[in-house]
């Protein structure tokens, strides 16, 4: 009972002078309330008044009513004398408080007769004007809720980098994968002196709009200090007596900071309480252990430095909680030995962060909601001119230096292509693409999705379609990933050219324009398929003949 | 979110206007049937669909504008559009539907040979 979930709100009124005592007629009712001062009290569900006057079928006489109730007494001292019950569904959703006849006579019969009419009559109508005002603050909290998330995804959004580090001889890959609930995790790139790089990752306890602001904050701090300061275990002590003096309670931030000397492969990291970086050498994978504190808890705390060097070939992962801590449809959760295991791959760069992806969602199954934000940062030394050459050979030049800026999964169901559609528009929002290529680019990925739906998911809202948007310098990358639940779906170029006119005649129907429209909205469009299911690749040159051109 | 399709019927002169709002996909089948049926009995006159409040047209939408060209074809009427956005007139060029139906607000008409209207 939705009332009974709360304290309902009494109101008192008192009746006027009667200026016919003995009249036949019932006295007037009590002027509304508006009218004249009356006082509000709740009666709590606990009081053992709620469940008298629930049960009460008719007005009620407080004048010898004997019950042990707070809230009766609060009645007697406001100078009520008789209480009507608003019950509906045998629900008590209110009352209607009278004072004593100013005739000083008791209600009559009559008058209760009537004022029992009126609260009969008036309950459902008020219940019905309450289950209304719960809706609207309902509503009103969920469109809160929502512009929060968007506050908090923008905030994260503008403080991840927008650009992959270019190091020679290494490979740099990064993937940052909000929640839904957006948590705070961040990564970062600091150019520092002497070609060394500074690299960040961490994460703010708590969600949505406070870990954003906090994560800004911590970001802000470390790009000013570490510059500055150099030595990671000093830019984070640094880091935690800033942020000790402003943390709210019960938030703090894990980091894990690195400066790279990209010419030796040397590193010198710090760690205020995040995981521990993996590292896979041609002996395994071992972790770069460091202690320290969160930062934020409080000041003055020390954090131990420790060097290392990364061997040529060697590949490094930085990460944060939600993958560890993803849970399988059993509850089970991914865990720090998984993900070490699957390390242990000569995958490297984007490729690799594919892998473990991919290895993830095998394990969370399909359909599973990201419990917290995701982020990797994954480096990776040249093992040599010639194992270099080999590897740069073979991989196609998106996955060498691309950045993953968001990878969703939308329930396979129809229209759901529109949601694929605005969430690559918002992804996207910081390339200051054209109007016209930024709307072709929007059609191409509703189109897109909409098939995967329709042939992959088979419109089935249990089997997801994957989208991830990529870039690089000069490219934008959409993948659309079907389910391939309906087998091999044509592909833009094979299918059957649309001809207006033939439609027109009646000799092919009106439909098949989609696989058409996405090979004209796009510069290049690319499907790869697995068996089958397939990806549909779509990319946009980026700084070329598209954007800041004229459309 | 785009609103599904509603399309309200304004008798013009001796042809009709069809204002579109919302989005044009699979669901608005109903709607466009509906409109067509309606604007059909107006008269001889040009049919006018106006997309000003139209925020979204994907391939089942062309599709839906495809059939009620053919159909306005089949009795001999001629069809216009105005309030296309950029990104659409370019959609409609495209796809070639501009050179059966006139965008107001191009400037260009369809070519003679595909006018709407002959039999």
């Amino acid at each position: 009972m939705t009332a009974l979930a709360r304290p309902i709100r009494r109101l008192l009124g008192r009746s006027e002078p009667d200026p016919t005592p003995g009249a036949a007629v019932p006295e007037p009712l009590p002027a509304p309330v508006a009218e004249q001062p009356g006082v509000a009290i709740d009666i709590p569900e606990t009081d053992p008044l709620f469940a008298f006057l629930q049960a009460a079928p008719a007005p009620v006489d407080l004048t010898h009513l004997e019950l042990a109730s707070p809230a009766l007494d609060q009645l007697r001292a406001a100078g009520v004398a008789l209480v009507v019950p608003l019950v509906t569904q045998g629900e008590l959703i209110g009352t209607l408080n009278l004072g004593p006849r100013l005739s000083e006579q008791d209600y009559s019969s009559d008058d209760k007769r009537l004022l029992a009419t009126l609260a009969a009559q008036a309950a459902p109508a008020i219940r019905v004007a309450q289950l209304v005002r719960e809706q609207a603050a309902e509503a009103a909290e969920r469109e809160r809720y929502a512009q929060e998330l968007k506050v908090a995804q923008l905030i994260q959004q503008q403080f991840l980098p927008r650009h992959l580090p270019n190091l020679p001889e290494w490979q740099v890959a990064a993937y940052y994968g909000p929640a839904r609930v957006v948590g705070g995790d961040f990564y970062d790139f600091i150019d520092l002196d002497e070609g060394r790089i500074g690299l960040v990752v961490g994460d703010v306890t708590d969600k949505g709009v406070p870990a954003a602001l906090l994560m800004a904050r911590t970001h802000s701090i470390l790009r000013a200090e570490a510059p500055r300061l150099v030595a990671p275990g000093a830019v984070l002590a640094r880091a935690n007596d800033l942020l000790a003096e402003e943390m709210p309670d019960k938030m703090f931030v894990t980091c894990l900071y690195m400066v790279l000397e990209p010419a030796t492969g040397r590193v010198v990291y710090a760690n205020a309480g995040h995981n521990l970086p993996y590292v896979r050498t041609a002996d395994g994978v071992v972790e770069f252990r460091a202690t320290g504190m969160p930062l934020g808890l409080m000041p003055g705390m020390a954090y131990e430095e420790r060097t290392s060097h990364i061997g040529r070939g060697d590949s490094v992962l930085l990460y944060s909680d939600g993958i560890v801590e993803a849970h399988d449809p059993a509850g089970e959760m991914y865990g720090f030995p998984r993900l070490k295991a699957d390390m242990a791959t000569e995958l490297a760069g984007t490729e690799l962060l594919d892998e473990l992806l991919d290895r993830l969602h095998a394990f969370t199954g399909r359909g599973w909601e990201q419990e917290d934000d995701i982020t990797m940062v994954a480096l990776r030394r040249s093992p040599g001119d010639g194992g270099m050459a080999a590897a740069a050979a073979a991989t196609p030049e998106i996955a060498t230096t691309s950045e993953v800026m968001a990878e969703f999964e939308l329930p396979g169901a129809l229209g759901n292509e529109r949601l694929a559609m605005d969430r690559v528009a918002a992804t996207v929002a910081t390339l200051d693409l054209t109007p016209a290529r930024l709307e072709r680019l929007k059609t191409a990925v509703s189109e897109t999705a909409m098939n995967a739906i329709e042939y992959g998911s088979q419109g089935d809202p249990a089997v997801p379609v994957r989208v991830s948007v990529r870039r690089t310098p000069t490219t934008l990358q959409v993948r659309i990933a079907d389910a391939g639940l309906g087998g091999a779906v044509p592909s833009p170029g094979e299918a059957e050219l649309p001809d207006l006119d033939a439609k027109l005649a009646g000799l092919q129907k009106p439909r098949g324009w989609g696989l058409f429209l996405i090979q004209q909205m796009v510069d290049h469009v690319e499907v790869v398929r697995e068996g089958e299911r397939q990806t549909v690749v779509l990319s946009l040159d980026l700084g070329g003949a598209g954007d800041g051109q004229p459309a | 979110m785009a609103s599904p399709l509603d399309a309200h019927v304004q008798p013009e002169a001796d042809g009709a206007r069809i204002t579109l709002s919302g989005r044009i996909d699979r669901d608005g089948d109903a709607a466009m049937t509906a409109a067509y049926a309606a604007a059909r009995t107006t008269g001889a006159g040009p049919i006018v669909l106006d997309f000003e409040a139209t925020d979204y047209i994907n391939s089942t939408g062309i599709a839906l504008i495809v059939r009620l060209l053919a159909d306005a074809r089949r009795d001999g009427r001629s069809v216009r559009a105005s309030g296309l956005s950029d990104h659409y007139q370019e959609i409609f060029r495209i796809t070639r539907l501009s050179d059966f139906i006139a965008l107001d607000d191009d400037g260009t008409t369809p070519s003679p040979r595909n006018n709407g209207g002959a039999r």
